[in-house]
């Protein structure tokens, strides 16, 4: 092959290698992005006060972890700042069937989620009837087979043990991207929740808007907690980042094979650069060139290949990258099953930290790999290279 | 002539590894070569030559006695004084005339320039003057590959000269030339040197070029077998 046309195919090669990587990290940013707006607006605010026997991960907590906020608290909650839940496990019976849910309750009138809790008066009285009215999301509405209007009765325990049952008509189905708001989930007004299950003025936990989020951090929570635990958005987001970083691992295997054959490519051309150009470099040191400048200058010729790449790869990856970007990249239903929120679609996110840090790896890997065939120049003898012999 | 000396060789020996013994290429080379002058090594194929213009030019070592060039110990150089010397002070002239493929005329012979640090406007007018000195100052924008072996050669000439350099070494400059190729470098190389007093000395076994000799040291298996100054006869 011409040295053309294999510079040509290296700078190909390579130029790929460097839009993926991008797209690929671009992609997992955008969902992290993409994620945690969405965790954000639909389930965790800025911050959260739980109660102190409260753990997420443990449903057994969840029929001791009530209790009655602190009177500073209250202020914030009537003022907008804070939004409260109360939890209790319960069970659904929608056409006969069983489904274990957490029954969820949370003010109506509350702005602070996306949760469009404004749905529970959706349906006039006389439609409702004594039915507890509730929304839920289109996960649980698909799996339970229910819809808006549909009725079924719901099953709990109060605070004191005893089971009670009521009928729940279903007053409102959203659309989330937030499955931990939707599967198995019931949401119905907080002050009824509270009336059911004898819990009165009781809260699980509380959600803080940005202001009062921070307020807390700062003061660590003792002003207004007390013996509540704050939890702050990096530690609400921790779930989302592990899943991302666990992604990032995989993808930067799979980019840097990418990267490998491409530099494998630059390797092998200067290999060859330097065993047919013995006359050329023979004659640059008898020109004067030190031998340290000639390896410079195959280097620097190695590296073009890199310069070559990333010019390659803005001019067809741009408009590529910028497309997707545009139209996103549709998620199969399945990948809500992983209790994370995943849009419909991701929509990459580009930053310039990104774009830059991978410039700088493709160029800093590349300037290596030609360097290092070129070494062999500084142990050349001249006068063998000017005879076309390689030492 | 040794205030005079250019290079100025005493002892000069040169062994190299050949097998598991050793090659000795030259034996005890004690000359001197003076400014201005217009000489040459002659000997069969083997007899040392290269490898004594190698060492005169800094591009090997004596494996023993001294060689000192433009009052420079060869020996004693780094690499980087030896690649000074050759810049500031040596011009080589190759058989296979060595120009860069991918540079035109003009840049193959501004290329010396360009490790000296020269001002563009110096480079030109030194590059178009060693151009008009070789008769291919309407040659600039050609390309090696478009060019016949003699105008290679002069190209070569003209890079070897475009420094000024003191000393200027052609290892067999006519081996790849016809007849009257051969004359015109060999004339070329001779009026530079009257004009301006370059040292010129060749490694040939070529009589077209001896003929144009002031001084002929002959080699034979590595070691000075006898001197002639052809002018003088």
């Amino acid at each position: 092959m011409g040295n053309g046309k294999r510079t040509w195919l290296n700078v190909s090669v390579l130029s790929i290698a460097f839009v993926v990587i991008i797209f690929f990290n671009g992609m997992l940013d955008g969902w992290n992005k993409q994620a945690k707006t969405d965790t954000i607006a639909w389930e965790t605010a800025y911050g959260r006060l739980s109660h102190p026997l409260y753990d997420p991960y443990d449903p057994y907590t969840l029929s001791e972890s009530h209790g009655v906020l602190p009177g500073a608290l209250q202020e914030e909650i009537s003022a907008g700042h804070a939004s409260p839940v109360l939890l209790t496990q319960a069970s659904a019976y929608p056409g006969g069937r069983l489904i274990n849910i957490v029954l969820k309750g949370i003010d109506p009138a509350q702005t602070l989620l996306e949760i469009p809790s404004g749905l529970m008066d959706s349906l006039p009285p006389d439609v409702r009837g004594d039915a507890i009215p509730a929304i839920i999301g289109a996960r649980m509405a698909r799996s339970a087979g229910l819809d808006t209007g549909d009725r079924m009765i719901v099953r709990w325990r109060d605070v004191n043990g005893v089971f009670d049952a009521r009928d729940v008509i279903i007053t409102g189905i959203f659309h989330t991207n937030v499955p931990t708001v939707d599967v198995n989930q019931v949401w119905i007004p907080l002050e009824t929740l509270q009336e059911i299950t004898g819990m009165q003025g009781e809260y699980t936990y509380v959600l803080l808007d940005r202001e009062l989020a921070e307020k807390t951090g700062q003061s660590h929570g003792a002003t207004y907690a007390g013996a509540w635990h704050y939890t702050d958005l990096d530690t609400l987001m921790k779930d989302i980042e592990a899943v991302v970083d666990a992604k990032k691992g995989g993808m930067m295997v799979i980019s840097a094979l990418l990267l490998c054959i491409a530099l494998l490519a630059i390797f092998d051309t200067q290999v060859l650069s330097v065993f047919r150009r013995q006359k050329e470099i023979g004659t640059y040191i008898a020109l004067g060139m030190t031998r340290g400048r000639v390896v410079t200058v195959f280097t620097i010729e190695g590296t073009i290949h890199a310069l070559l790449a990333i010019l390659l790869g803005s001019l067809w990856g741009i408009p590529l990258l910028g497309w997707i970007q545009k139209t996103g990249i549709p998620m199969p239903d399945m990948t809500d099953q992983a209790g994370l929120a995943v849009g419909d679609k991701i929509i990459p996110a580009y930053s310039m930290a990104l774009i830059m840090a991978t410039v700088v790896l493709v160029f800093i890997t590349s300037l290596i790999v030609s360097y290092l065939p070129a070494r062999k120049i500084s142990k050349m003898q001249p006068t063998e290279a000017l005879k076309g012999k390689l030492v | 002539m040794k205030n005079n000396a250019i290079v100025t060789l005493e002892g000069v020996t040169k062994r190299f590894p050949a097998g598991k013994g050793l090659f000795t290429a030259l034996r005890d080379i004690s000359l001197t070569f003076g400014k201005g002058e217009f000489s040459g090594i002659v000997g069969p194929s083997g007899s040392g030559k290269t490898t004594l213009l190698n060492i005169i030019g800094s591009l090997d070592t004596p494996t023993e006695g001294t060689a000192t060039v433009l009052e420079k110990r060869i020996s004693d150089l780094s690499q980087k004084q030896a690649a000074l010397l050759r810049n500031e002070g040596i011009g080589f002239i190759f058989q296979t005339y060595n120009l860069l493929p991918v540079y035109s005329v003009y840049e193959n012979v501004e290329f010396a320039l360009l490790l000296q640090k020269i001002n563009t406007t110096e480079r030109k007018k030194r590059v178009m003057e060693a151009l008009e000195w070789v008769g291919l100052a309407d040659r600039v924008h050609a390309r090696p590959s478009t060019l016949s072996g003699g105008e290679c050669q002069r190209v070569a000439i003209a890079r070897a000269m475009v420094k000024k350099p003191a000393l200027v070494l052609a290892d067999e400059p006519s081996a790849n030339l016809d007849s009257d190729n051969s004359h015109h470098i060999v004339k070329t190389m001779k009026t530079l040197n009257r004009e301006l007093g370059t040292t010129f000395l060749f490694s040939t076994h070529d009589e077209k070029v001896m003929q144009y000799l002031d001084r002929i040291i002959y080699l034979k298996d590595g070691a000075v077998d006898r001197e002639e100054y052809p002018k003088d006869s």
